[in-house]
């Protein structure tokens, strides 16, 4: 990644994202990335600062990103999340994304921004 | 002679995350009793723990207790594994958590894991991630299972998450799974239709409560000669009479 510092707000446009949660936190940094249906394998693997991409919207995702602060959470194929989650969301101060676009095509955006998943 | 059972076979203690802390032994035999089941199986996530309280907490009761685990398996589809005694369900965890993700309990995320007597004493927190999954794939939980002489039920298979249905989208050929649960959203004609598969197999409802109100809001009705799990095996078979009793 280039010392430059990315923003959520960077990849909004890009990445056909809108902010279904906590839209004031869109100025956080993300750092790296991270794409996982499995929570498991995020808990396991995730760092603090990643923006985690999947198409899970069940409310344990949300303790999972809090668990391993995790820069955001982005939703694709134009998934919605479950009211719970959004709820827990709000009160944990977990910023999540939802997307129209398909897994493959979001994260090939995010690469083109600058943010990789090796770091 | 064969007579009509009533049983709840997926009951959540307040030794998983997510369950309510009223979940204790005591509160939840009282509460089978009072919704007049014949037959339950605890079964917590990844963990056995609270089922020897449990059983001891039925004893004397005219209350037929399974020993039993809810696996999480490398695929996140969780799987009811239930046994006719403690021992078993002791060896089969033994396994899971030799295989569980590693990572400690946040109890204020995921919630407390507690560890409960027969008289509803807390004797310990468990801090192990139970919440997570194991990396033990499908198959090899379907065969461990069967190894330890228990029956393998995969859980809530009309939810999108953590089901066989969600997670892999099939039934793979060859799994060698007992029976089919589905949860209080669903009915049995409307699962057949949206998953053909399922129609080859028994399909049993429970509850998979995680409060005390839960339990035993939907049960699955069994003819058998006793409350146990050889004559539930029998039932899934249709083996000398034993069935399960559809619903109109």
């Amino acid at each position: 990644m280039n010392d430059k510092k990315i923003k959520i707000s960077d990849v909004i446009d890009t990445c056909n994202t809108k902010a279904v949660t906590c839209p004031e936190l869109i100025e956080r940094e993300i750092k790296g990335g991270y794409a996982s249906d499995l929570l498991s394998d995020v808990m396991a693997n995730t760092k603090a600062g990643d923006i985690w991409v999947t198409l899970q919207g069940h409310p344990n995702i949300v303790a999972v990103a809090k668990l391993k602060e995790l820069a955001g959470i982005i939703i694709v194929n134009d998934r919605i999340p479950d009211a719970e989650t959004l709820n827990k969301a709000k009160t944990e101060n977990i910023i999540i994304l939802t997307s129209d676009l398909p897994a493959f095509e979001l994260i090939g955006r995010l690469y083109k921004v600058g943010i990789s998943g090796i770091r | 002679m064969l007579q009509c059972y009533r049983a709840d076979l997926h009951i959540h203690t307040c030794l998983s995350p997510c369950a309510d802390l009223t979940m204790s032994p005591k509160r939840i035999v009282a509460k089978a009793e009072e919704m007049k089941l014949d037959i339950i199986a605890v079964c917590d996530h990844n963990s056995a723990e609270n089922v020897r309280a449990t059983f001891n907490a039925a004893k004397g009761k005219d209350l037929a207790v399974l020993a039993g685990m809810e696996v999480a398996s490398s695929e996140e589809v969780h799987m009811i594994a239930l046994f006719d005694t403690v021992d078993a369900v002791l060896t089969m965890q033994k396994l899971v958590y030799k295989a569980l993700m590693p990572g400690e309990n946040n109890e204020e995320l995921f919630g407390q894991q507690i560890v409960v007597n027969e008289f509803d004493e807390v004797e310990a927190y468990n801090n192990r991630l139970l919440i997570s999954a194991t990396t033990l794939p499908l198959a090899e939980i379907v065969k461990q299972i069967h190894l330890n002489s228990g029956l393998v039920i995969a859980s809530h298979i009309d939810r999108e998450t953590y089901s066989i249905f969600g997670q892999l989208g099939f039934i793979p050929d060859g799994l060698n799974i007992d029976a089919l649960e589905i949860s209080p959203n669903t009915t049995r004609a409307q699962v057949n239709i949206k998953f053909p598969a399922t129609a080859r197999y028994p399909l049993v409802t429970s509850s998979d409560a995680h409060f005390l109100e839960d339990i035993g809001k939907v049960t699955t009705s069994f003819l058998l000669a006793q409350p146990t799990l050889s004559e539930i095996k029998m039932a899934f078979s249709k083996r000398d009479g034993r069935n399960i009793i559809m619903e109109a």
